[in-house]
């Protein structure tokens, strides 16, 4: 059972770089990802600022080598997932016992809200190859079957903390020798639907978001996809890793259905788990990857389960959703990727407008890029609807 | 570390959350989309909450429960559910109001409810429990990963009870596209008679199972979870027939020792096919028993498929409503359920009587 | 007014899919949030939904939800006021 699980390479692409070097790029330069909506359809395409991945779905289609008609989460999916498998050197996929584990929240939703449209008015209406990619398990296969992955494929949703259980999920296939080899994290694409979705909630904001700011209103949903590919200490010798995933927990806040305990006790609980894990204590974490919305009911519950898990050492942390605004499905498994990478480089990410230190916490987050910090272990958190909380512990060694 | 069945409960087209014999008030029907029967959702959901839930939510939490009475458990250690389509009643509900209404004065409620963790955020926050809850939307393979997923994480030895089932449901809208898919019969078909039907397409169903899963007996214990494989996209039958061979020898047991076949034959001859192929090769003589013509075809069905598996074990008997071929044996200790959805997704569950 | 509360409890039911409640159930001055009627922050996103598909009053800000919401009474004299000043 105590198989090491390492990170042998991971891809992003999001509404700041189409890979990874790029979205690292954007964080060195302070250069968020939020512009007025260019690609989704909507009739609220000036009321809120997105994160869109700047390519068109042709554009994506001929970087991803499928058809256009593909869904745009399939799109992102193959092109993160390609770039993750690249970067551990390990050739050629079909020599090895690999699964691909895959969260989503839409699916192939971008194109069944095109299909309603004609559908709606005559039962007969609407071509049925918009919807035969519909299923979340629909995208992941597409994915699956160009990248050449066989021996087990899932896909998991649990709104806003997919991506992190994905990884979870895959850790444990590998522990339990079933696979040596998983490609985990998750992808997302805009789509009308989660754009009004989030909208009814009233938790959309107008301007780019302030994740942990004392006067942020809300998020800004984002799109993109984020792949790692963890390894069986087995195959140790043919990598070069990143970082090891050393703990991760699963909670449910079990309060509400979509908001979260005023005293966080479903992140406090994956937080806490994932260090128990982990064997770790709350000072050798040196870096947070915040879930970090920007809704007040998100930064506050973090917020105040970071205080009474870390107090009165602090790590640094941040929410990169300042820059890739919110991507739901796929932020687990792109904050991963950010995770894994800072602890090979001495990352700490940017918190991209803060200004106001909340008035209920005792922390503030940081606010400049830097390189070569001592980073040991790093902690990653993906907190969603439904009471769904999942923290994830990644260690250098 | 054997892993022990405490508790099941079962939401479907037949009276299953009936107490009673299997199948002893068989529902039959003569049309192409079955409904889950729906119990009083009440007895487990009050009226507050139960005014947002759509079918497939209560289903759930519903067979959830059922199967926590009979293990006798109030809080289980982990949650984890499989759902293909998710919560397809309230995705149609909101995009259909999406599209009319041009996106202009929508509400929550639907799209809250829209999203796939519904039933298992439900579960939990119905039962106040903050312990792991995971879903997965893998298709045909949605159930079979969530007992994976339970299995694995029983192993680790923290948790002592998981609960873990599978569920879709079949609305409208879906009911509509899939038939269009082609992968309905085209008329009615009397459900007793669906697998000898000489045709394409099958019947649409839905349901809800739960089992509550323990590496300790309990006391209305009567079978054992001895494995779960799933196979993707098989390039021919033969390779199926390997991994069931496989399978089996990982289990140490041997064909003779499977003294029941449960298949998810569904009365689409091509579909069918490869179950008659298996048959042959692998259980000519076995009797095998079957269960799409009880709850309908949908992708986690085999949540029901495990579930009338281990009834059958309790009661020592086939019912007849199930058994498609031979004689249900005297002693059924292990049973075998082979299932493909779509032709795609195949599946094996192994269960033994303990 | 009278009419406009008969009016907004109806229309409650039907928008909150409250089962089993008929109007004369609710009390004019009744908390409709907690206790009462036990509504809560999902139900208040949908009145204010109500509020615009019925009475043509748009709340831009959720915060303001507790005090328009807090009763039938509440709620009828909000409507009344907007409607007094959009005239």
């Amino acid at each position: 059972m105590s198989v090491k699980v390492w990170i042998a390479g991971g891809g992003v692409i999001s509404g700041i770089g189409m890979n990874l070097e790029e979205n690292l790029q954007a964080f060195k330069d302070m250069r968020t990802g939020m512009t007025k909506m260019q690609y989704l359809q909507s009739v609220h395409q000036d009321a809120f600022p997105v994160a869109e991945v700047k390519a068109d779905n042709d554009t994506l289609a001929d970087m991803a080598r499928m058809p256009e008609t593909t869904s745009r989460t399939a799109l992102l999916s193959l092109i993160a997932a390609r770039e993750a498998w690249k970067s551990t050197g390990l050739g050629d996929i079909s020599r090895y016992r690999v699964g691909f584990v895959s969260a989503n929240t839409v699916g192939g939703m971008d194109k069944t809200e095109d299909f309603f449209k004609a559908f709606l008015p005559n039962p007969g209406g609407g071509r049925l190859q918009q919807v035969v990619h519909h299923e979340c398990g629909a995208v992941t296969e597409l994915v699956a079957d160009a990248l050449g992955v066989r021996h087990h494929i899932s896909t998991i949703s649990t709104a806003c903390s997919s991506g992190a259980n994905a990884l979870m999920y895959g850790a444990r296939l590998i522990r339990n020798n079933i696979v040596d080899i998983v490609i985990a994290g998750g992808t997302d694409s805009l789509t009308r639907f989660t754009l009004n979705g989030f909208n009814t909630l009233m938790i959309l904001d107008q301007q780019p978001c302030r994740p942990f700011d004392e006067t942020r209103t809300g998020l800004n949903l984002g799109e993109g996809a984020g792949y790692v590919v963890l390894v069986s200490d087995n195959l140790l010798a043919h990598i070069q890793p990143w970082a090891r995933l050393s703990g991760f927990a699963n909670a449910n806040d079990a309060y509400h259905q979509t908001a979260s305990s005023p005293d966080g006790t479903g992140n406090y609980l994956a937080m806490k788990g994932a260090l128990d894990m982990a064997g770790l204590t709350p000072e050798d974490i040196g870096y947070i990857n915040l879930h970090g919305t920007g809704t007040q009911n998100n930064d506050v519950s973090e917020g105040i389960a970071i205080n009474r898990l870390f107090a009165p050492h602090f790590p640094a942390m941040s929410s990169t959703k300042s820059f890739t605004g919110h991507t739901l499905g796929a932020s687990g498994g792109i904050e991963a990727v950010y995770a894994a990478l800072a602890l090979k480089e001495g990352i700490i990410y940017p918190n991209a407008r803060f200004r106001r230190q909340m008035k209920e916490l005792p922390f503030a987050p940081a606010t400049a890029f830097s390189t070569g910090n001592d980073l040991k272990h790093v902690m990653s958190n993906s907190f969603g609807f439904g009471g769904n909380c999942s923290s994830l512990v990644f260690s250098k060694e | 570390m054997n892993i022990y069945i405490n508790g099941t409960g079962c939401i479907s087209p037949q009276e299953t959350a009936q107490i009673g014999p299997l199948f002893s008030t068989l529902k039959e029907y003569d049309q192409v989309r079955l409904q889950a029967v729906d119990p009083d959702y009440k007895q487990w959901i009050d009226l507050k909450q139960i005014r947002r839930m759509s079918r497939v939510v209560k289903m759930g939490v519903g067979a959830a429960n059922l199967s926590m009475e009979e293990a006798g458990i109030k809080m289980p250690d982990a949650i984890i559910t499989g759902t293909a389509y998710g919560c397809l009643d309230d995705t149609g509900v909101f995009l259909n109001k999406m599209v009319s209404q041009e996106e202009q004065m929508l509400t929550p409620t639907a799209f809250i409810q829209s999203t796939h963790n519904t039933v298992g955020g439900q579960i939990a926050l119905l039962l106040g429990c903050n312990a792991y809850n995971n879903t997965f939307v893998h298709r045909g393979f949605s159930f079979e990963n969530s007992l994976l997923d339970a299995t694995m994480i029983l192993r680790e030895g923290e948790a002592k009870t998981v609960l873990a089932g599978g569920l879709d449901e079949i609305t409208h809208y879906s009911y509509q596209v899939l038939s269009r898919f082609g992968l309905y019969k085209k008329a009615p078909v009397k459900t007793m008679e669906l697998l000898k039907s000489p045709d394409r397409g099958t019947i649409a169903g839905e349901g809800a199972a739960f089992f509550v899963l323990s590496p300790e007996k309990g006391t209305h214990t009567v079978a054992e979870l001895a494995g779960v494989c799933t196979i993707y996209k098989p390039l021919w039958e033969g390779e199926v027939i390997g991994e069931i061979v496989k399978f089996l020898e990982a289990q140490d047991l041997t064909l003779e020792d499977i003294d029941l076949l449960v298949t998810g034959r569904n009365g689409d001859i091509a579909q069918d096919e490869i179950y008659e192929e298996v048959a042959a090769a692998l259980f000519p003589d076995h009797p095998e028993a079957c269960f799409k013509h009880l709850c309908g075809e949908y992708p986690t069905a085999m949540a029901f498929g495990a579930w009338m598996a281990n009834r059958i074990i309790a009661e020592q008997d086939v019912p007849e409503a199930a058994m498609f071929y031979g004689q249900a044996p005297a002693r059924i200790k292990n049973v075998l359920i082979y299932n493909h959805h779509q032709g795609t997704h195949h599946a094996l569950i192994l269960l033994k009587a303990c | 007014m009278e009419k406009l509360m008969e009016d907004l409890k109806s229309q409650i039911i039907e928008q909150l899919n409250l089962q089993e409640v008929k109007p004369e159930d609710i009390g004019n001055d009744e908390p409709l949030f907690k206790t009462g009627l036990g509504l809560d922050s999902i139900d208040a996103l949908e009145l204010i939904v109500l509020l615009q598909q019925h009475y043509n009053i748009r709340i831009a800000n959720p915060e303001q939800g507790p005090e328009i919401f807090h009763s039938i009474r509440t709620m009828a004299a909000f409507i009344t006021a907007q409607q007094k000043q959009q005239a």
